[in-house]
């Protein structure tokens, strides 16, 4: 097994990939002893904040010509089952670990008020947390993936239940179960590729070359585990529980990490392992992509709880990544990769200003939190922002992404276009509506006085944005613009990636012929007119 | 220099006859803690020094390998563990104390002859001998009503006989086919015989009945919830572990004689798996006594453990091994808290788990990660056995049974869950009482952790030994 023909070894100084997965891990050790909470809430933000200085290297050291593993370490793990320790970082992953450690400040910093209880379990968990995503991310070697995927699990699980909503233990477990039923099946693929290949390094699996059918059965295992954590319409309902529920941070944490995992799962494993399946399974992933879009539009238009309307909106926007992913063309997939990015940011702004209104009036519904532009000027600035960035307007990140998967939408068929523009209008009806309703006033025309009594009766004054909530928001909305701008590097990155993931579909989904009597006739039915009508 | 390689066995008998010297004398209190406790460190050097030695003694009844030495260092450390965990005796009767320790003893010794028995009815005196001594101690209990513990010990003789005598009557189907009680002879003739002779493999399953008792396998499962309910928390720590060891590797020479091929005596095991794991974790999801749930986990652990005992090949076997090894280690989590939690030794339930981590924050983490290492989530050592096991069934193409079983997994999450929600998300309001931990028990909850996650991570040291072990027997 020649491994490092996959690998371009690291040359830093420092084994940077194991070392942002460690430092989490240590400042999470050192937050056991630590008792008092000031100290703690700055010990939280030292580490991420150094996972984010050492992770920077990954960015400007990138060597954008190859599509090789960069930056990799290998080692001896488990000889018996011929398991190695090997991490490395291509285009794809290497935004995703960046986005990661950019956006792991942001969850303390936005926890400086937010929690009120057990400070040290928080700052302990919220780590953990952080070096298990980064393992996620870095991992080319489907049991450390797997690891990291499962173990992921026990810290935002607790993340809900502890520092959870009313509704916390529903949600908690919800979230637990769902996700541990998906990745059933992952580990049975995982460990059944093992048998087949006698090899757990996924650069290799990717160059094997399986039979349809076979094909079929581990593109359906891993995109069971895949979809539900995106999550895909019909399997999306554990998310609105566990975001509404969640603490902010554990808000942020799911919707700009967590769901990413998703889509990340499909690039890793599912294209390019089983290429023809990909193919065949083309049509009825994106008509599932379509039904999120325009599902998860539609909700959020009926929502009257902030966060849940910015939960079903990511039902939607996460539609759009996975339709640009099975697009499988070039716009299609770049699109979905700098959406997921774009996501990140803006909704995990978006969960940040929900969690400061939260603060303050104690209440997430609408109605309560109405007509805040004559009070917080300055937050309802940002807070207009992210919506808009969030409904995909021109100048802001989201339109390029957005833009980039309809592009290529339209370049594969013209009926995919026109079904996927409603959600882009459906998102600008139900962020525009909350916009309204949150700056100016309620839908009578009648404005909340927030100076005067409030809800239990406690006269209590709205003060806008503190230093830190602000320095949060504007670093945020820079890179709502920055990548609206100017996405040059962003693609750039991820160009050479991304050409090679199409190269391997394109030759592995040639190669292996599809077998139509191979059990599956009423799919291949309901496929070949799928097919027809995107072929109009 | 035969007595050599019995060194542990001869050291363990050693540290019996003293013990029961010290009941003849009455020694209490420190002293006999100290009695116990350097015995079975002792005995437990005596398994590291001894752990390559091989050989057969008495006839060829008696073989020391790699498989027994292993064996013998587990039930060597987890007895040695189990006593230092629970070495104030709080739930036994005092002037029972000095026979608490004698009789768990003598039992680990059954096992650790069992472990190295080679011969038929060598091993079923090996395994009266553990489990007779234990009849007597799960009426040891401290209380005034008396009866439930009783009621406990009765069963347990009762169905332990009925496992006897069942595994007696197989024994003599296959003494009649194979004209021999010695297991070489045995696995030169059944492979052969499995796979033309019904009564083959009717005799080994009956055989292998008093094994599944001790495993706590449907069909001899029965006697599981009682017993943990009625024993004391010391006793039920005992035989949660140890004649667990024990049977898994009597198992594994057992049904490593019936060779590799997947024959009808092999799809009994997977029916016998499946319907253990499902019903395990089905019964564990209504329990309210802590310990009434282990016992079903258990039945359901034991068909995990059946999974890779039934494929056949080295590496389920060797993943056997390295499951039992971390379910001692587990279950050792879980009991050492349901031990301390309760001072005067009563059983506890989800109320008592309540706002754990404000009582005593080591011991809900210690609670945290055995519940999260047998439900099998990464990174501890009960996902890496599961991970293994499951890939060595699916060598064998068992895809059906693998899907089963992680189903049943993630059915089994449900209720440690809800053990882990319990310590950490209720209970936060109101006072509460703290517990006090001396520092022993505090370093034992710190190296319970860590071993659960290291072993779990690092698996090579111990399964390449495990490896070693079983190769010798396919």
């Amino acid at each position: 097994m020649h491994m490092e023909k996959y690998l371009i070894l690291n040359t830093l100084s420092y084994p940077v990939l194991s070392l942002i997965m460690l430092v989490p891990l240590v400042g999470a050790l050192i937050s056991l002893v630590i008792k008092n909470e000031t100290y703690l809430k700055i010990l939280g933000l030292l580490v991420t904040l150094l996972t984010l200085v050492l992770s920077l290297p990954l960015f400007t050291c990138f060597d954008l010509h190859t599509a090789k593993y960069q930056f990799a370490e290998l080692r001896a793990w488990f000889p018996l089952l011929k398991l190695h320790y090997v991490v490395g970082v291509d285009g794809i992953s290497v935004l995703l670990v960046l986005l990661t450690t950019f956006i792991m400040p942001f969850c303390i910093l936005c926890s400086w008020r937010y929690i009120k209880k057990r400070m040290g379990e928080f700052i302990f968990v919220t780590l953990v947390m952080e070096a298990a995503m980064i393992g996620v991310f870095i991992s080319l070697n489907t049991v450390l993936f797997y690891i990291c995927w499962e173990a992921m699990l026990i810290p935002m699980f607790l993340l809900i239940a502890v520092w959870g909503g009313a509704r916390k233990d529903y949600a908690s477990i919800k979230f637990f179960l769902y996700t541990l039923c998906g990745s059933i099946f992952l580990l049975v693929a995982i460990v059944a590729l093992y048998i087949k290949t006698g090899t757990f390094f996924i650069p290799a699996l990717m160059d094997q070359e399986f039979s349809f059918a076979y094909q079929m059965w581990i593109f359906l295992a891993c995109a069971l585990a895949f979809a539900i954590k995106i999550p895909m319409y019909p399997l999306h309902t554990w998310l609105p529980a566990a975001h509404v529920e969640a603490p902010t941070a554990g808000s942020v944490i799911l919707a700009s990490i967590l769901l990413k995992m998703g889509g990340y799962g499909f690039l890793r494993f599912c294209l390019p392992m089983a290429p023809a399946a990909t193919i065949y399974c083309m049509p009825y992933l994106i008509a599932l992509s379509l039904i999120s879009i325009i599902f998860g539009g539609y909700l959020a238009l009926g929502q009257t709880d902030i966060k849940k309307l910015i939960a079903y909106s990511s039902v939607g926007h996460m539609g759009f990544v996975t339709l640009g992913i099975f697009l499988l063309n070039d716009q299609g997939l770049k699109g979905a990769i700098l959406q997921m990015i774009n996501h990140g940011i803006t909704t995990g702004g978006l969960f940040i200003m929900v969690g400061m209104i939260y603060e303050r009036t104690h209440s997430r519904e609408i109605a309560d939190n109405s007509a805040l532009g004559m009070v917080m000027p300055i937050y309802v600035t940002f807070l207009g922002i992210f919506c808009l960035s969030s409904l995909a307007f021109p100048g802001t990140n989201s339109f390029v992404g957005e833009f980039l998967v309809l592009f290529g939408a339209f370049k594969k068929s013209v009926v995919v276009g026109f079904l996927a523009i409603p959600g882009a209008i459906l998102a600008a009806a139900y962020m525009l509506r909350l916009l309204q309703r949150m700056v100016w006033a309620d839908s009578d025309g009648h404005a909340h006085h927030h100076d005067e009594a409030v809800g239990d009766g406690h006269a209590h004054k709205l003060d806008d944005l503190s230093f830190r909530e602000l320095s949060m928001v504007v670093v945020l909305a820079i890179f709502v613009f920055w990548i609206g701008l100017y996405p040059a590097p962003l693609l750039n990155i991820m160009d050479a990636s991304v050409t090679h993931l199409l190269h391997q579909i394109s030759v592995g989904g040639s190669v292996v012929p599809v077998d139509p009597h191979s059990g599956h006739q009423a799919l291949l039915e309901l496929g070949n007119w799928c097919k027809q009508m995107m072929t109009f | 220099m035969q007595a050599m390689l019995i060194l542990p066995e001869l050291v363990l008998i050693a540290t019996v006859l003293v013990l029961f010297a010290a009941s003849l004398k009455k020694i209490k209190g420190t002293t006999l803690t100290v009695i116990a406790l350097a015995g079975t460190f002792l005995t437990l050097v005596a398994t590291v020094l001894s752990i390559s030695a091989s050989g057969t003694i008495f006839a060829g009844a008696y073989q020391v390998d790699t498989l027994s030495q292993l064996i013998k260092f587990l039930l060597g450390g987890g007895l040695f563990l189990i006593f230092v965990m629970c070495r104030d005796l709080s739930g036994i009767e005092e002037e029972m104390q000095n026979e608490f320790f004698f009789f768990l003893s003598l039992s680990t010794l059954g096992l650790m002859m069992m472990s190295s028995a080679v011969e038929l009815l060598t091993i079923l005196v090996c395994l009266e001998i553990s489990s007779y001594a234990l009849y007597v101690v799960i009426s040891f209990r401290k209380g005034e009503g008396r009866r439930t513990e009783v009621e406990a010990g009765i069963k347990y003789v009762l169905f332990g006989a009925a496992a006897t005598g069942i595994s007696l009557f197989g024994i003599s189907y296959i003494f009649g086919l194979t004209h021999s009680t010695y297991l070489v002879d045995i696995s030169a003739q059944l492979p052969n015989l499995i796979q033309h002779q019904s009564m083959a493999v009717i005799g080994m399953v009956l055989m292998l009945c008093s094994f599944f008792y001790k495993l706590a396998m449907f069909p001899m499962h029965a006697w599981t919830p009682d017993i943990y309910q009625g024993a004391s928390n010391e006793t039920t720590t005992f035989i949660a572990t140890l004649p667990k060891v024990g049977a898994a590797a009597l198992l594994i020479r057992l049904i490593s004689m019936t060779g590799p091929g997947v024959t009808e005596f092999t799809w009994v095991l997977v029916v016998l798996a499946v319907l253990s794991m499902s019903f395990g974790n089905l019964a564990a999801l209504v329990q309210d006594d802590i310990k009434r749930l282990l016992a079903y986990s258990s039945i359901a652990h034991a068909g995990y453990m059946m999974i890779g005992l039934l494929s056949g090949n080295q590496l389920g076997m060797a993943a056997v091994i390295y499951y039992i090894a971390g379910y001692v280690l587990m279950n050792l989590a879980c009991f050492v808290v349901i031990y301390y939690i309760a001072p005067r030794g009563e059983n506890i339930t989800f109320e008592d788990l309540k706002g754990l981590y404000r009582r005593s924050p080591i011991l809900a983490f210690t609670l945290a990660a055995g519940a999260f290492g047998m439900a099998g989530i990464p990174p501890t050592v009960g996902f890496t056995g599961k991970f293994v096991i499951f890939t060595a069934a699916l060598e064998k193409g068992f895809y059906g049974l693998v899907v089963i079983a992680m189903v049943n997994a993630a059915v089994s999450a449900f209720y440690y869950l809800k053990l882990v929600r319990a310590v950490y998300c209720q209970g936060e309001e109101g006072a509460v009482e703290k517990i006090e931990l001396g520092i022993g028990v505090k370093v034992f909850g710190f190296f319970l952790i860590a071993a659960i996650i290291l072993v779990g991570i690092m698996p090579q040291g111990l399964m390449s030994m495990a490896d070693q072990a079983v190769a010798a027997l396919l």
